[in-house]
């Protein structure tokens, strides 16, 4: 049972983490048909400055407490990772939208190598560690083990899924972004700027991603400049799990892939009778993603699209 | 009546025989010219761009063919890789011929192939590459971690000292001796994937010019019009699938022989990425077109090596930025210029290049 509740929990973190980032694959994959392979650097970058500022304000010793430091060194690079978002779109895929589908896919593969090595140029190939300031001792919760820092993680990744959830659903903007994501010439044709809505895409998920780098670095203490890739191929197999394209999808998609990968782990070993270990895990969330797809090939939420004649 | 016919359409002009003969010679003197200004190292980076011909080649029927893009290419060049090491090597002690593995491989590639095409037939587009995807990382860790219950793989140590590949009882790791002079195996591995490579290449565009390449182009074109046409869609995407990975399967077990070592580092992701961007940056569904992408992405990230630490010696007077890293980034920098100036790729068929205009 206890096990049972820690991996529960472990999940539930790892989960809302994967959905934030899987948002941005959505997102972007809902009103361009593109998978933004760069996205997961985007991530990473995110965590990477985030953790460089936190180091200077420390040892600034400016007296303020952790949160606000962790709080005024987001701030900081939030907008860097906004830009970065808009830059990429910019220079790499606009010129390509009327381009062969898969040229975007390389252009997005090349951006990514790019970014990974000139992270590894800024920063080095060693671990950077997340400054330990922030208070890392459990609460003990039905026999598991939770920071405060974690829940903090679950809280505002659930905060922020509501406010993008308003901000698509309620306000002009999203109107508009969902307008582009169903026709954007028709959405064109109704006055609706449609560049401008797909920049802001860009620039929303990429604060997305940055954010959830973040939560990654804090809770494991760490970054590297390659964490992106992983990240970034599980986020997207988290949003098409759920159905791409589909923000609902997205955030149950990441949640199911972060339980998966966690229960995988903790009882893989009991359910194969000890022939497979926690090693496995990987292959254990895959093989949920294939076997999802097998029967369901539009993913969980995604809505069957009407074949073209 | 049909004599003049085969005749007349057999004849070529004299100015395109010369310009065959002229390749073939190219090609066969090629590893000397290499060897001679480059040195060793050189041959074998040209050995390494025939493996990664015949694996774009392959990967150019699923995707440039039939338009069903696969991320997972690379495992069925690992299943090909680990098949030969395992048949011929130290490490279970069997010691089987190449000539009788490599058809194996390429059987046994086929099989996964399929085994992994029949049930993501209904998928589309982007499902089936994370599919794909998550197929080529399940191999691979189950190649990483397979050293327990029952050390079949060895682990991410992987397995070493596999057998060469022997022509007619004659280890081509000895080398071959001409004219009194030595030249160590790679010379020998460069003669053996030439003939492997045409035989690809040849298979190729004989499969192009086919029925069922014809099937495989109307498919990627429009699925439904196709089956409409009366194709039987799902046999014949199973078929891509299949005669795609068989390749890998072969170009695998070539890479195994020559290598003499095989571990899981060398069939990640980034490798399926990459030999999907030959196929892309070349010209997809262009033979020549995929040639030369192969051929560019396995020597412009050599080139860089080479001219990168001595230019910022001579700029700089010191290595100012690590050498691996910066060339990589040229490297990604030269994938997405590319892309942004050539859209259809660097080479890509009359086809594409007509619709890439209508649709402008």
């Amino acid at each position: 049972m206890d096990i049972f509740v820690q991996q529960l929990f472990n999940g539930i973190i790892l989960g809302s983490i994967y959905a934030l980032i899987a948002l941005g694959y959505t997102m972007v994959y809902g009103i361009l048909g593109l998978i933004n392979f760069a996205h997961g650097e985007v991530v990473m970058i995110g965590a990477m400055v985030t953790i460089t500022l936190l180091r200077i304000l420390v040892e600034m010793n400016t007296g303020l407490p952790a949160a606000a430091l962790v709080a005024l060194a987001i701030t900081t690079a939030l907008p860097l990772c906004a830009l970065l978002g808009f830059t990429l779109e910019r220079v790499a895929y606009r010129p390509l939208r009327n381009a062969p589908r898969l040229s975007p896919l390389i252009t997005a593969i090349g951006l990514s190598i790019i970014l990974q090595n000139l992270a590894m140029i800024i920063w080095g190939r060693n671990y950077a560690p997340f400054p330990p300031i922030l208070d890392t001792t459990p609460w003990k919760i039905l026999g598991a083990a939770i920071t405060p820092l974690q829940v903090v993680i679950v809280i505002l990744a659930v905060a922020i899924m509501a406010g993008l959830w308003l901000l698509i659903g309620r306000t002009r903007k999203g109107r508009a972004m969902r307008a582009v994501a169903q026709n954007p010439n028709a959405a064109r044709l109704m006055g609706v700027n449609v560049d401008g809505i797909i920049s802001l895409t860009f620039v929303l998920g990429s604060s997305l991603g940055c954010i959830a780098g973040v939560m990654v670095a804090a809770n494991y203490g760490q970054a590297h400049a390659t964490m992106g890739f992983m990240l970034g191929l599980k986020a997207f197999a988290a949003a098409v799990l759920g159905g791409i394209g589909n923000l609902a999808g997205a955030m149950i998609g990441g949640l199911l892939l972060g339980l998966i990968e966690s229960f995988g782990a903790g009882y893989i070993g009991d359910l194969t009778g000890g022939f497979l270990g926690s090693q496995y895990q990987d292959v254990f969330a895959f093989l949920v993603l294939i076997l999802v797809l097998v029967f369901r090939p539009s993913g969980l939420m995604g809505e069957r699209v009407a074949e073209r004649a | 009546m049909s004599k003049t016919l085969s005749a007349k359409s057999h004849s070529l002009p004299a100015k395109v025989w010369a310009g065959y003969a002229l390749l073939a010679l190219a090609l066969l003197v090629a590893p000397f010219i290499v060897g001679q200004v480059g040195g060793n190292a050189w041959v074998r980076i040209l050995d390494f761009a025939l493996l990664y011909i015949m694996l774009a080649l392959g990967l150019n029927i699923v995707v440039g063919f039939a338009g069903l893009l696969d991320l997972g290419y690379i495992a069925f060049y690992a299943v090909g890789a680990y098949l030969y090491a395992l048949l011929a090597s130290a490490h279970f002690d069997y010691h089987v011929s190449a000539w009788i593995i490599l058809p194996i491989g390429a059987l046994l590639a086929c099989f996964f192939g399929a085994m992994l095409g029949a049930p993501t037939l209904k998928l589309r587009g982007d499902y089936l590459a994370v599919v794909t995807l998550g197929f080529g990382e399940i191999v691979r860790l189950f190649m990483n971690n397979l050293d327990r219950p029952f050390n079949l793989t060895n682990g991410p140590q992987g397995i070493s000292g596999i057998d060469p590949v022997s022509v007619a009882g004659y280890g081509l790791n000895k080398g071959i001796t001409l004219f009194g002079q030595h030249f160590p195996s790679s010379y020998a591995y460069y003669y053996l994937f030439l003939v492997c490579m045409l035989l690809v290449v040849f298979v190729c565009i004989r499969l192009e010019n086919s029925r069922l390449g014809r099937a495989w182009v109307a498919i990627r074109e429009d699925e439904i019009a196709a089956q409409a046409m009366g194709i039987n869609t799902r046999n014949v995407k199973l078929l891509a699938f299949a005669l795609g990975a068989s390749f890998g399967g072969v170009a695998g077990g070539l890479f195994s022989g020559f290598q003499g070592f095989v571990s899981p580092e060398s069939f990640t992701l980034m490798e399926s990425v990459m030999v999907l961007c030959m196929v892309v940056l070349g010209g997809m569904g262009h033979i020549p077109g995929v040639i030369l992408g192969a051929i560019l992405l396995t020597i412009t990230p050599e080139v860089l090596r080479e001219v990168i630490n001595p230019l910022q010696r001579s700029l700089f007077g010191r290595s100012v930025v690590d050498p691996e890293n910066l060339r990589m980034v040229l490297f990604g920098l030269a994938l997405v210029l590319v892309m942004l100036f050539r859209p259809a790729g660097l080479w890509p068929s009359q086809r594409r290049r007509e619709e890439l205009e209508d649709d402008a």
